[in-house]
């Protein structure tokens, strides 16, 4: 295994490219359960917020923030075309019919915040606080796997010999509307 | 607590390496060997170490478990003193006016200065009580899976020197490139595909 700070910074790139493939997924309406060959329905709509991120000539960046619970998307699908990719996106998942998750993910990091998962049930009581706790770790367990089977199922087509003939071609026929 | 409140941010670990044997007494020696300590020492700027999740200022293991079903649940609590500069800087003025009516010299030397500084940082310290910070850990023993309830790279940083030195197991964190060495079940063909990819052009 690579130094972890050299893979860091190496590879950071992967997490960014998926992030901007699952938001092509989902405007393109694909079926995330069966990319993810999942037995419980999986659903993805773009939650509030949306950064991409684009590394210019001189290597300064320029930074495009959509934020709104309905807002348009189009800025970023322009800053697509001009070499930007999806650093940061906050997400709503749904699990089966009503297990819902709100939370922002960033590409590089895979780091989570603002994740709102279902709620435990229980009244709080020191009782009843062993069953909250299982029921909570297993609630962020089944989320992370649905991350982690999405993204490698991302880089399971990336590294395809059909990769830019299929996937990237129809990306770029996403973004650019054709 | 955290771990159970309605929103969390959280980074992820992998745990490389497990125990020989009886994985939840090592947990639990570990976890008492170095929980935080129960007084708080007055010279120290910052202390760090584990705490039970139920009970995240009385760091007493024996009263509170971490085992929750096939879990370990428990927090790190890292106890900081913070000095504001305004402070020091009004500490500093007052010293130095004694210095000089003390001297009968209208200045003082830069070593004079440096010597009156850290007294200043001293007394302040002595005086300052420490503001904690309570991250929660859930750890699933089995699949080597670990979540640090923050993103904040200090606290990471503290987290991963701790559990190694509590454990002598090496908390790997999980991204792009980790999560495809720990968890895929790539070949290695395909994972030395993977690691020659380079950044996509979206752009036509």
């Amino acid at each position: 295994m690579l130094d972890i700070a050299t893979a860091y910074n190496k590879y950071g790139f992967l997490g960014n490219e998926f992030l901007t493939w699952l938001w092509f997924v989902i405007e393109t309406d694909q079926d995330m359960t069966q990319i993810m060959a999942s037995k419980d329905p999986v659903a993805f709509c773009i939650g509030n917020s949306l950064v991409l991120e684009n590394t210019l000539g001189d290597k300064s960046k320029e930074k495009i923030t959509i934020k709104g619970d309905r807002a348009g998307l189009e800025e970023g699908t322009t800053a697509l075309k001009k070499g930007a990719k999806v650093t940061e996106m906050n997400l709503v998942c749904t699990i089966g019919q009503e297990e819902e998750y709100t939370f922002t993910i960033k590409g590089e990091s895979f780091n989570i915040t603002g994740l709102k998962t279902p709620a435990a049930g229980g009244d709080g009581s020191d009782d009843e606080l062993e069953g909250m706790v299982i029921e909570k770790a297993l609630l962020l367990f089944r989320i992370t796997q649905v991350i982690d089977t999405l993204f490698l199922a991302y880089l399971d087509q990336r590294i395809a010999d059909d990769w830019k003939n299929k996937g990237l071609s129809q990306m770029r026929a996403w973004i650019y509307n054709d | 607590m955290g771990f159970l409140s309605t929103s969390l941010s959280m980074s992820r670990y992998h745990i490389q390496n497990t125990f020989d044997s009886e994985p939840m007494e090592q947990v639990r020696q570990g976890l008492i060997k170095n929980a935080i300590p129960k007084l708080e020492n007055e010279y120290e700027e910052i202390s760090a170490g584990w705490t039970p999740f139920e009970s995240p200022y009385l760091p007493d293991f024996e009263r509170f478990s971490f085992v929750f079903g096939s879990w370990f649940l428990f927090s790190l609590r890292i106890d900081k003193k913070s000095i504001p500069a305004k402070l020091v800087q009004k500490q500093m003025a007052i010293e130095i006016e004694k210095k000089k009516e003390k001297s009968g010299r209208d200045f003082v030397s830069k070593n004079e200065k440096s010597e009156i500084k850290e007294m200043v940082m001293d007394v302040l310290m002595h005086k300052m009580p420490s503001i904690p910070n309570v991250y929660d850990i859930l750890w699933s023993y089995e699949s080597a899976d670990l979540f640090l309830l923050t993103t904040q790279k200090a606290a990471n940083e503290f987290f991963e020197t701790i559990f190694l030195k509590s454990f002598n197991l090496k908390p790997i964190r999980i991204f792009p490139y980790t999560l495809v060495e720990t968890k895929s079940a790539f070949s290695s063909a395909q994972k030395d595909r993977i690691m020659t990819l380079t950044p996509l052009h979206h752009s036509r």
